[in-house]
């Protein structure tokens, strides 16, 4: 039954956002641009530059593209939570808790924001053009990898997504704070992890798992060892990360639920 | 607003990472006259002005003309396209202690920062705010467009991404390529980030930018003027 539902809701959506046709294809264009941005970042730094952290632009331009890709992804089922602090503050998450339907489900399907797409059709654009243009061993192994990256990507990002923000419900007003991590983890994984240094990269590619993103698939997608001297072996390991940061996910929103209090009026 | 800030700063050490490492793979150890402390006072410069400059623009006014609420403003005993300057002009001020000044702190405390000569604070203090008027001739424009198309949301996203690109937030102008930069300083972006820090740091001819933003100033300004006067002209008032 709730399969159903979940149906006929993203149904309504779809056809709710298509009735301002020319906005709603402005809105795409502006999220392909928006991912395009980072990309002439990238290329205006290269029109000055050979290598960035040891890599080269188009190896550059595959992390950004798995990460674009994989951001995209999350944005459009996920993205939605960004709205959780007015459920709270408002009240209003009563009635998806009166409702005979998993809370974290009824908020993802409260928007499908079908503009996300053209930041996955841009990020896709990207992975063509660097897999072209770097030299890759196309095994049976590689293929699944580069089709698997994607969406354990967009799984992490995900999982990051709702842990973030469960603070909210304590902080309620902790979207800035949430956008840290879940915006910042899209720009700190369109660069080889080599870039940065520090409390920063420990952070970001280990603390939040961003490294798995698109930094270690990528590095055993182009057969290369890693300057920090990480094991090749990290590159295949992006699935299980996620599904361990999206059981991770899974135990902290419950748990963040349960400390949720109406506003009592 | 501590949270904001935080998401802030994340976002300029992430983007100082970025461009310092590039720095690092430039033979000369600098990119078109960048080195440490130029690259590290334009990253944080750049981060407290996005705020006061609302440089991803804004939807008070269009969210009026959507709703109808416009008619109230245009009948006041005022201009409107000045009273709007002006709030916003309010706004920036405010913006200026609690936006714009921590995330220069960040960059002067922790990293090595390049203030600038003494002459040069009052160029500066012009220059930012003519990159506020220039900011908000342009979101005026953006928002006035809402008459015409209802729904300006898109024009509105397209605006935000296009800016932070444009008016040289996320990479320094002088990165660009020669004919992307000729280019780009016949617009008015780079009149609203790019300006006012080249004056900070002391790069390019400090009253050629100056100037520029005056132009813009002007232009954007007559500009809004000529769109809301044919505006209103549509607005039909429904009684009731």
């Amino acid at each position: 039954m709730a399969d159903a539902i979940y149906r006929k809701i993203l149904h309504a959506r779809v056809r709710g956002q298509l009735s301002y046709r020319g906005s709603f294809l402005l809105d795409c264009l502006a999220q392909a641009i928006a991912q395009g941005g980072e990309l002439l970042v990238i290329l205006v730094l290269f029109n000055r530059i050979t290598a960035l952290g040891g890599f080269s632009v188009d190896e550059v331009l595959l992390v950004y593209a798995f990460a674009g890709t994989a951001f995209g992804l999350s944005d459009l089922f996920a993205g939605q939570l960004n709205a959780l602090p007015t459920y709270i503050r408002q009240g209003t998450f009563d009635v998806l808790l009166l409702r005979p339907l998993g809370t974290l489900p009824q908020l993802m399907a409260s928007d499908l924001p079908l503009k996300r797409i053209g930041r996955v059709f841009a990020g896709l654009v990207v992975l063509v053009y660097a897999l072209l243009h770097n030299d890759v061993v196309w095994t049976p192994w590689s293929i699944g990898l580069l089709v698997v990256t994607p969406v354990a990507g967009a799984v992490i990002f995900s999982a990051i997504w709702v842990i973030a923000c469960s603070v909210c419900f304590w902080l309620v007003d902790g979207q800035e704070l949430t956008n840290t991590v879940t915006y910042g983890s899209n720009t700190f994984t369109s660069y080889p992890i080599s870039v940065y240094s520090g409390w920063l990269r420990r952070l970001m590619a280990f603390v939040v798992p961003g490294a798995f993103v698109a930094y270690y698939p990528a590095l055993a997608v182009l057969g290369k060892p890693d300057p920090l001297g990480a094991p090749a072996w990290l590159g295949w390991v992006s699935p299980v990360v996620a599904a361990l940061v999206a059981g991770l996910a899974a135990v902290t929103w419950t748990f963040a639920v349960r400390h949720y209090r109406g506003t009592g009026s | 607003m501590l949270a904001g800030s935080a998401t802030n700063v994340v976002f300029g050490l992430l983007r100082m990472a970025v461009l310092l490492a590039a720095l690092e793979s430039s033979p000369s150890g600098r990119i078109a006259g960048y080195d440490v402390a130029a690259t590290v006072t334009y990253v944080w410069l750049g981060q407290g002005l996005l705020s006061f400059v609302v440089l991803w623009g804004d939807t008070a006014l269009a969210d009026r003309i959507r709703s109808g609420d416009v008619v109230v403003d245009l009948y006041r005993p005022w201009d409107l396209q000045w009273a709007l300057a002006a709030e916003d002009l309010g706004r920036a001020a405010y913006c200026a202690v609690t936006r714009l000044v921590p995330p220069v702190l960040v960059g002067a405390l922790l990293f090595p920062f390049r203030w600038p000569t003494p002459e040069r604070w009052p160029v500066f203090v012009v220059s930012a705010v003519l990159a506020v008027l220039v900011s908000f001739g342009m979101r005026f424009l953006v928002n006035v467009s809402t008459f015409w198309l209802m729904d300006n949301r898109g024009v509105v996203a397209l605006y935000g991404v296009g800016t932070s690109i444009l008016c040289g937030l996320t990479v320094p102008l002088d990165f660009f390529p020669e004919w992307a930069r000729f280019v780009l300083w016949f617009t008015p972006f780079p009149g609203v980030v790019q300006g006012p820090i080249d004056v900070f740091i002391g790069h390019g001819p400090l009253w050629t930018t100056v100037g520029h933003q005056v132009f813009w100033v002007v232009a954007l300004f007559l500009g809004g003027k000529l769109a809301l006067a044919r505006a209103v002209r549509r607005v039909v008032v429904q009684g009731g």
